[in-house]
């Protein structure tokens, strides 16, 4: 008898799985009645957007509506793609001055074997607040040394940091000496000390050249050795091995360059050792925009939260550099390079745009240029048929600081938008 | 006047702005045809602004320029008055008398550096006055000062003597040297150590600060008598205890550096025990927890929009805590802390919009009015009000838009920073340094 009910009970089970399963139909969502702004096209004043299995099934004027689709009425909102920031330390930074939360930067200088995913604090509490702001993928950089390790894309909602992983590694993160003088931060003034780079630059060039060539030797003993089998493997080299996909053009780099000096010589190394690169910070970039032109080689903006490093380049530097590298016609994408203000990522777009930046220019450069860097526009970066469905429902421009954004998809889910800021608010409200 | 404030950018003569004459006493000049924000009488969709001699002399539609009084095009563009900072450390010659955890008489005043280049950051941000305060390393720091940001006149010229004179505290992480590290046979840990400390070492010296001020009292009450004792002897005087007993006299008001709601209420609660009046709470990153209290005893906080994070005490800095307290009625400003953030300040308080819901006006408000009510000056800046001193600044697009930029910063009537003059000025300079160089050696 007790056999009997268990397996009545398991069969029962299984059905009701079974059904719960069938009853799940593909899901479909349709927006209705939003102004439609997908980045990639014309704008459309009043229009439908239809998400179907996570993706954008239809974006237009006249979209049918399918029977049993899910609406949701968007009237007097604006549908925006979700936003990229192209340079964070979301996930491995919570509180910046309390070590333990920190895990950006790996001691020792040449560190290509460190994998931001691996770290990535996937219920980090700055992610849900930047998520809330129309962000919905970052870039996330380990930092410092000369070879940082590797950067990942994550889309920023998912339950495990491999859930959230576009790209698990994204490029191999190198740095060049900072241009700073000084921060301008508690109390200071500016200090100046342009001429920092140069020398540096040319010592690490070599470093680097020499590693790389090493990998390359690695790798071409590799291949020997499993031609020919009386030929032994090359020792491990942990370096080698994870420069491997740099060399074989399957990673790009990242170069964090600043003064123009710099950025003239990274133009001459990727271009010596073929490889595929971005370039971070960039802060003279104005004063080699041709150049970067001229390479192909698209640029991250920093943070414009802070000073000029050179003060001889003027008050407005930060903010006109973007200008002039875009008019330029180098692709540029925004980042916030931070974890805590993150959210501020449209901010540093719009910034730009006071100082001359097209707004529509600017707008790009937090969707569809930052997609096409990282090389997933094909999935992202705009609202258009067949991508994922990442959109921001908005009550105004996506870039305004005052702007509320009211609904945000990732992947066609509507993410649950409360976050540590909006929590401890509703808890003192109830005070 | 500009002029001087852009060579000095200009890399070619950066030098030149270091011997300046003075300016005059107060300028004089007409802006035309500006959507005039004015805080606290409404908005005027097209108008003028006469300043004369420094002060607002008429605002209304079609105001006749004085003869020679320079016209200022603001057509299309947003006119406000000059952004107040209510919390810097800039165009000071040092800011923390730190060997040390009360230090009453380290007062920043006397320290001013008037070539600190902040005070141009400041200007390219629409700052026309700061309140620069000592540093945050002590329980009782030292007496702040207020400042104009009069680039290029001597530091006394910059001091707002109107001013409320105000004193700084300390609570928290800093105070008790959290990010500290004793190394063996080195200076042994300076007390306090601990938030409990804190509080004790500050109600110890407002205990010894009550006995001097009392000993005073007494001594200048038997030498004003009619028949003073003959062995009158003064008390010792003492310079620390001296700032301290004008604070509980009420001849200078707190401003106190505070993160945890704990330490504020306990802080207020010592305030409350010793009669001296808290003006502001600074940073104040869990003011939301305890807004009502902080209105109730009209305390105001001067905070970040959205800094936050960096340490253990700012882990519950929500960006809603300028924009909701100040809906619950607590006076709040934003402020920079910092000579990078100063620059943007209009952008912060267009966050509070966002996070608070504040409208247009009470988001300006918290860098101008506001603030200078924190300062006790509303009643010569803040607003754009006849009677009031001419600082003002202009933005191209409403300043608390993101896409906004300060086109124009003036202070009295003379103006400091000139955007167009500026970009003239770096064209040519660039010109100058391509044209080939005539003369001089081979």
């Amino acid at each position: 008898m007790k056999k009997r009910i268990t397996l009545f009970l398991l069969v029962a089970g299984l059905t009701a799985g079974l059904i719960f399963a069938q009853a799940k139909p593909a899901k479909v969502i349709a927006i209705k009645g939003a102004r439609i702004v997908p980045v990639v096209g014309d704008d459309i004043e009043t229009g439908t957007i239809i998400i179907k299995d996570g993706k954008i099934e239809a974006v237009g004027r006249d979209v049918a509506i399918p029977a049993g689709a899910e609406v949701v009425e968007a009237k007097g909102l604006t549908a925006y793609p979700g936003m990229i920031d192209s340079y964070s330390f979301l996930g491995l930074q919570e509180i910046s001055g309390v070590n333990e939360t920190v895990d950006t930067r790996e001691t020792g200088r040449i560190n290509p074997q460190v994998r931001a995913i691996e770290a990535l604090r996937y219920d980090s509490m700055h992610i849900p607040i930047t998520l809330a702001n129309g962000i919905t993928a970052a870039l996330v950089a380990p930092s410092g040394g000369l070879i940082s390790g590797q950067s990942t894309l994550i889309k920023l909602y998912g339950w495990t940091n491999r859930e959230m992983s576009i790209k698990a590694s994204a490029a191999m993160q190198i740095e060049f000496p900072a241009l700073r003088g000084g921060r301008g931060g508690f109390g200071g003034g500016m200090g100046r000390s342009g001429g920092a780079g140069a020398a540096d630059a040319t010592r690490l060039i070599a470093e680097l050249k020499e590693l790389f060539n090493k990998a390359r030797s690695y790798d071409k003993r590799k291949a020997f050795a499993a031609k020919i089998q009386t030929v032994g493997l090359p020792g491990f080299d942990e370096t080698s091995e994870f420069l491997l996909p740099v060399i074989k053009g399957d990673l790009p780099v990242m170069i964090s360059v600043h003064s123009d000096r710099d950025i003239k010589a990274a133009l001459a190394f990727v271009s010596d050792e073929k490889l595929k690169a971005v370039f971070y910070g960039v802060e003279q970039g104005w004063k080699a925009a041709e150049e970067l032109k001229a390479a192909n080689i698209p640029v991250i903006i920093g943070s414009t939260y802070d000073m000029p490093p050179v003060w001889e380049d003027g008050y407005d530097q930060l903010y006109r550099n973007p200008v002039l590298l875009n008019k330029a016609g180098v692709k540029i994408a925004f980042s916030s390079s931070s974890a805590s203000v993150a959210w501020n990522l449209p901010y540093h777009a719009a910034k730009a745009a006071a100082f001359g930046l097209d707004k529509r220019e600017a707008l790009k450069a937090v969707t569809i240029y930052p997609a096409e860097i990282f090389g997933v526009d094909k999935m992202m970066g705009s609202l258009e048929r067949g991508k994922a469905a990442n959109i921001v429902l908005s009550d105004g421009d996506i870039l305004e600081t005052r702007t509320n954004i009211k609904k945000v998809y990732v992947d066609g889910r509507d993410c649950d938008l409360s976050n540590k800021y909006t929590e401890l608010l509703e808890k003192y409200k109830k005070k | 006047m500009s002029a001087r404030f852009m060579r000095f950018w200009s890399a070619a003569l950066i030098l030149a702005a270091v011997s300046l004459p003075a300016f005059s006493a107060g300028g004089s000049l007409l802006i035309k045809n500006g959507t005039l924000l004015t805080v606290t009488k409404g908005v005027i969709a097209k108008g003028d602004i006469l300043v004369l001699d420094g002060l607002i002399k008429q605002i209304g539609p079609n105001i006749q320029a004085p003869p020679g009084v320079t016209v200022i095009d603001a057509a299309g563009k947003y006119v406000i008055p000059g952004i107040i900072d209510s919390h810097t450390h800039i165009a000071l010659n040092g800011t923390n008398e730190g060997s040390e955890a009360i230090t009453p008489e380290a007062d920043v005043g006397a320290v001013v550096n008037a070539d600190d280049t902040a005070i141009l950051t400041a200007l390219s941000g629409g700052v026309t006055m700061v309140h620069t305060m000592h540093g945050s390393a002590n329980p009782i720091g030292g007496p702040n000062v207020v400042l104009k940001m009069k680039w290029g006149k001597p530091s006394e010229e910059l001091v707002v003597n109107e001013a409320l004179r105000t004193l700084k505290f300390a609570l928290g992480e800093n105070v008790k040297q959290s990010s500290r590290t004793i190394l063996p046979g080195g200076p042994p840990p300076r007390y306090p150590q601990t938030r409990m400390g804190t509080n004790a070492i500050i109600r110890r010296e407002m205990l010894k600060a009550r006995v001097y001020m009392e000993e005073w009292d007494r001594y200048n009450k038997f030498k004003a008598s009619k028949t003073p004792p003959k062995l009158l002897i003064p008390p010792r005087k003492d310079l620390r205890m001296e700032v301290l007993a004008d604070l509980l006299r009420g001849k200078m008001v707190a401003r106190c550096h505070d993160y945890q709601a704990t330490e504020a209420l306990e802080f207020m609660g010592l305030a409350k025990e010793f009669g001296f009046k808290i003006q502001a709470l600074e940073h104040a990153w869990e003011a939301y927890k305890i807004a009502d209290e902080l209105a109730a005893a009209k305390i105001g906080i001067s905070v970040f929009a959205d800094s936050w994070a960096y340490k253990m005490e700012a882990a519950e800095g929500i960006a809603y805590d300028a924009g909701y307290c100040a809906k619950k009625g607590v006076l709040v400003s934003i402020n920079s802390d910092s000579a990078e953030r100063i620059r943007r300040l209009f952008n912060d308080a267009g966050k509070t919009m966002k996070f608070g819901g504040l409208n247009e006006t009470e988001a300006l408000s918290l860098v101008t009015f506001n603030p200078a009510i924190q300062l006790g000056v509303d009643k010569i800046v803040g607003s754009l009000e006849v009677g009031k001193q001419g600082d003002i600044a202009i933005f191209n697009e409403h300043p608390m838009s993101a896409y906004t930029r300060c086109d124009m910063t003036i202070i009295e009537g003379d103006v400091y920073f000139d955007r167009a003059q500026y970009l003239k000025e770096r064209e040519e300079a660039a010109k100058q340094a391509q044209a080939p160089k005539k003369g001089g050696r081979p």
